[in-house]
């Protein structure tokens, strides 16, 4: 079973659409780009963002963000066990871009496998280990989204750990 | 944690920066790149680009104004620091903008003193002194070579020098760098003892299909966009061939080459394409194929290894028997069609035997192969690769599978082909060498086997590393090392600066069995350990190269930065050792004389570097034949004429062959199967390029593989006692090696793969010495036994064993 939440089936829809066109089809804007409003944001150091709080999020079921801004879309995930990296009470909350970094399609959520897949080519980011491609077509592991909690359950984004896929100034 | 850049922001490329043209130099298909350079300081802006886009807004998938980390670079031109982005060509035909993992990070992959990237390169002649290598001019270390070689030709003649080199394209040769060195030993010496990167006599990998008339890459990659049946042999090309399989056989199966094929040939029924796939194991191209085209088009034929003669004879049986075959092209334009249906007669129950599969299997199988669409005939697409080249009776099996594509009419035709998909570019070009093959039979040395028998005196590597890449690797570093060592221990007994008296001990130390070794490459390969003197190479990008891809694409690629140091590129090297040992005709001063006085003028002078590069990175496919308005003219596809000469008869008729099954053809495996346990099949990651020479020193590669995987049924883990990321060693009588136990529940039980010629657990260590009739090697069929080492290092502790399918 596979669970991703609505934004997250759109840009999948979107990518598979884009996808359908064949590799060599030019395809110019699509995906992000199309669906996303653009908007301008001053070049600075990373924004703090409130993404969500704890008690928002249900174990493997990936919620819906955009981090360092609106039109880069992500997924705030619990992911149910400890992992590297993770924050939140229970060490297992993690958050990714989900931009393909090979070539920008919207990627797919696998509960099962807790691994994001690109219908794209093919690409499998494991979701536990940081983003690493366990297989896959990118030149890097999957951008991660630096978290921090505040007392009350408050999830801030404060920092990205690779390029993100379509932009060559992580902020904009 | 996995490894990230943590790089936030790149250099944007201005307007106005130096633009090359790129062929990637790893793999066969070579898909094209730019590499864009400019002055450090002098970047572009979001709004003032090379783009023409504003980069202050997130750019959409598939976008031509992005790069990646991977990409960029600051590296040397003309003494100068400059930025470099080498990113893919999206008008290139091969590749259409995508990037392979591989090619994608050639940026990352050049030497750079300011990124610190690649600082393993080799920027200075070294010789064997005070006990080390240390560094000296190149006239000392050319001179050495030449002295000794020409003592060792004094006194064992030729013969006594062993030379190991490249002979392919890209990073593995290039035209003016087989030319430099064939030149030398081909034509200046004679040399018999030679012997190519990854096997180890001078051969081709595919006799079978040469003695047939039909050259290897005959077809062009759109064929295998308007084929109406693809039948992969041994090639996981997702993989292997990234962006050929992405970009030509993915339209294929998703259906959106229709309109092509429609408009390219028509008047015949068309549909998306079925898929044949001939492989032991279950690979990621399966996974991928399954996804695009349907698992109802998508034939997996997991035959027993070693057992695809007898499959491909009962497809010819099968086939000939209903008729499905090309009656007018084999009246035309072959011969030995009746001897060779007679003599490989296999019926579908004989096969199913054999290859374990059912004869339902094989029947339907046939029948995507040839059955006739209406009243037309089926579009079938032939490629293989190492589980054939590099697996049992690799001649016999090339044979029946170019039977079988021939006979039904798929060589020179649209949507067909019988074609290797091949490994390294290709780049041969050099004088006559039939001279190795004499005797009777007539086959060539077999090298390794030579020098580990003590014979030799000098060894002369270009850019090979048989402790990785050879069989029976592990007895092979064992003599060299111990043949070299003769030869630094004499050194190490003269005064310096005495370099008569230092070749007459290394002379004498030669008459006690020792060996002196040069080794010629871009980084201190793992043989270099052995070496009494290594020289650097330059490689593509820091020269002028031009190579062909696996459909006969020839490019150039522009030379965009500085060699390391005092690294020059191989050809100059040849030249001067040529200078050295006093032959004429050498004196080259560029890359692009080597191209002339090779490839120009050997192949009707039309072809210079002026002219490829105005043909950018879509190149001319070879041959060569016109220079016309401007442009090179090539050939898209091979024999559609229906002549064929590749085996050099007059008569220009494709000779079909008898080819028999006779079990596990090569000395050695027979036994070996019947006493180790584990079938330990072997072969390549897409994340890494050939035996990791520079992804050694990549940190995204050795921080996903840190050591070679092994994926193993978890049965068998079980069985052996060990978890995932365990080290196991992997053994049998002919010697040992390492692998990180990979859990992969689609392996058969007790059949393993490991990732092959890798720099921390060398699989070769376990190949056996067995060849076949013309010295190729059987790396595939090899088993042995496994027993826990360790286990998992904490340098594992971070890797991800999960299944590597997509999963829609």
């Amino acid at each position: 079973m596979k669970k991703t939440g609505k934004r997250c089936q759109r840009l999948v829809d979107e990518g598979r659409r884009s996808f359908l066109r064949g590799s060599a089809a030019s395809v110019g804007t699509i995906a992000a780009a199309t669906i996303l409003q653009t908007k301008k944001v001053e070049a600075s150091n990373f924004p703090s963002n409130k993404l969500a709080n704890v008690k928002d999020l249900k174990t493997n079921v990936p919620l819906d963000i955009n981090y360092p801004d609106e039109d880069s879309p992500g997924v705030l995930l619990k992911l149910g066990s400890k992992v590297e990296g993770g924050v939140g009470p229970d060490g297992d909350i993690v958050a990714y871009s989900v931009l393909c970094p090979h070539k920008g399609y919207p990627l797919n959520y696998n509960d099962a496998d807790k691994v994001f897949n690109c219908p794209g080519h093919y690409s499998v980011f494991d979701a536990e280990k940081g983003g690493l491609q366990v297989w896959g077509q990118a030149t890097q592991n999957l951008p991660q989204f630096k978290l921090k909690i505040s007392s009350g359950g408050d999830i801030f984004a404060e920092g990205v750990d690779e390029l993100i896929y379509g932009r060559l100034s992580n902020v904009l | 944690m996995a490894y990230k850049r943590n790089i936030n922001k790149l250099p944007i490329i201005p307007k106005g920066a130096k633009k090359h043209n790129v062929v990637c130099n790893y793999c066969i298909v070579g898909c094209g790149y730019h590499a864009y350079t400019w002055n450090v300081g002098a970047d572009g802006t979001t709004t003032n680009n090379i783009f023409g886009e504003n980069l202050s807004v997130q750019q959409g998938a598939d976008s031509d104004a992005w790069y990646s980390p991977s990409m960029w670079n600051i590296v040397k031109q003309n003494g100068k620091d400059v930025n470099i982005v080498i990113k893919p060509d999206k008008n290139c035909v091969v590749n259409s903008g995508l990037g392979s993992p591989r090619g994608a990070r050639q940026g990352e992959l050049n030497y750079s003193q300011s990124t610190s990237t690649q600082l393993q390169r080799l920027t200075d002649p070294l010789v064997y002194r005070y006990g080390q290598l240390q560094p000296t001019s190149w006239d000392d270390a050319i001179g050495l070579v030449a002295d000794v070689t020409k003592a060792v030709i004094d006194d064992q003649g030729e013969d006594g020098l062993f030379v190991s080199a490249f002979d392919h394209g890209g990073a593995g040769g290039g035209y003016e760098n087989t030319w430099g060195t064939g030149k030398l030993y081909l034509e200046s010496m004679k040399i018999k003892n030679i012997r190519i990167h990854n096997r180890p006599a001078y051969n081709s990998e595919v006799h079978g299909t040469r003695d047939m008339g039909v050259g290897e890459l005959n077809y062009c990659y759109e064929d295998t966009e308007l084929a109406d049946t693809i039948v992969s042999v041994g090639a996981n090309s997702l993989e292997t061939q990234t962006n050929a399989y992405l970009n030509h056989w993915v339209p294929n199966m998703r259906g959106t080459s229709m309109d092509k094929k429609k408009k390219q040939l028509p008047g015949e029924d068309h549909a998306p394409a079925r898929m044949i796939f001939v492989d032991p194991r279950r690979t990621v191209t399966i996974n991928s194929a399954e996804a695009e085209a349907g698992k109802e088009n998508v034939m997996h034929l997991a035959i027993n290894s070693g057992t695809d003669l007898a499959l491909f004879n009962a497809w010819m049986t099968y086939i000939d028997s209903k008729g499905w075959v090309d009656k007018d092209f084999i009246k035309a334009s072959t011969m030995d069609y009746d001897k060779m249906v007679k003599g490989n007669k296999t019926s579908l129950s004989e096969a199913a035997k054999i290859t374990g599969l059912t004869t339902k299997q094989i029947q339907q199988s046939a029948e995507w192969i040839a059955k006739p669409k209406g009243n037309k005939r089926r579009r079938t697409c032939f490629v293989y690769e190492k589980g054939l080249i590099w697996g049992n009776d690799n001649y016999r099996t090339n044979c029946s599978l170019t039977n079988v594509a021939a006979a039904t009419g798929n060589i020179g035709r649209p949507g067909g082909g019988c074609c290797r998909m091949g490994g390294h570019q290709e780049g041969y070009f050099r004088p006559a060498d039939g001279f190795i093959w004499e005797g009777n039979p007539a086959k060539p040395p077999y090298v390794d086997k030579l020098l580990i028998e003590g014979k030799g005196g000098v060894h002369h590597v270009w850019a090979c590393d048989h402790y990785k890449t050879t069989l029976n690797a592990h007895e092979f570093k064992r003599v060299y090392k111990k043949r070299t060592d003769i030869v630094k221990d004499a050194m190490n007994e003269v005064p310096h600066g005495d370099r008569k008296a230092l070749v007459k001990a290394i002379m004498g130390a030669i008459k006690k069995g020792g060996l002196f070794s040069v080794d010629v490459d871009i980084i201190k390969a793992d043989i270099a350990e052995a070496a009494h003197v290594i020289l650097p190479a330059a490689t593509s990008g820091e020269m002028n190269l031009t190579s062909m891809n696996g459909e006969r694409r020839m490019r150039l690629t522009e030379r965009y930065m500085d060699p390391p140091g005092q690294a020059l590129p191989d050809c100059i090297i040849a030249s001067k050792l040529g200078e050295a040992m006093g032959f004429s005709g050498y004196g080259w001063k560029t890359e692009e004389d080597a191209f002339m006085d090779g490839y120009h003028n050997g192949t009707g002078k039309i072809v210079t570097y002026d002219r490829l590069r105005a043909m950018g990175n879509n190149g001319v496919q070879e041959p060569v034949i016109d220079y016309k308005d401007g442009k090179l003219v090539g050939v898209k596809r091979l024999y559609a004429d229906g002549k064929f000469d590749r085996h050099g008869k007059d008569h220009k008729k494709l000779i079909f062959k008898e080819s028999k099954w006779r079990g596990l053809q090569a000395p050695g495996k027979e036994a070996q199967k019947k006493k180790f346990k584990y079938l330990i099949n072997n072969g390549r990651a897409n994340h890494v390029w050939q035996n990791a020479y520079l992804d050694r020193k990549n940190q995204f590669v050795t921080d996903r593989w840190p050591y070679p995987f092994i994926e193993m049924n978890p049965s068998d883990m079980k069985n052996i006692g060990v978890s995932e990321g365990d080290l196991v060693e992997v053994f049998n009588d002919d010697g040992s090696t390492q692998a990180m136990v990979c859990p992969t529940p689609t392996a058969k039980k007790k059949e393993t793969f490991m990732l092959f010629a890798y720099p921390t657990g060398v699989v070769g260590n376990v190949v056996n010495d067995g060849v076949n009739e013309v010295i190729i090697p059987n790396y595939k069929q090899t088993w042995a036994n496994i027993r826990k080492l360790a286990n998992k290092p904490s340098g594992v502790n971070h890797v991800s064993f999960k299944s590597k399918e997509y999963k829609i």
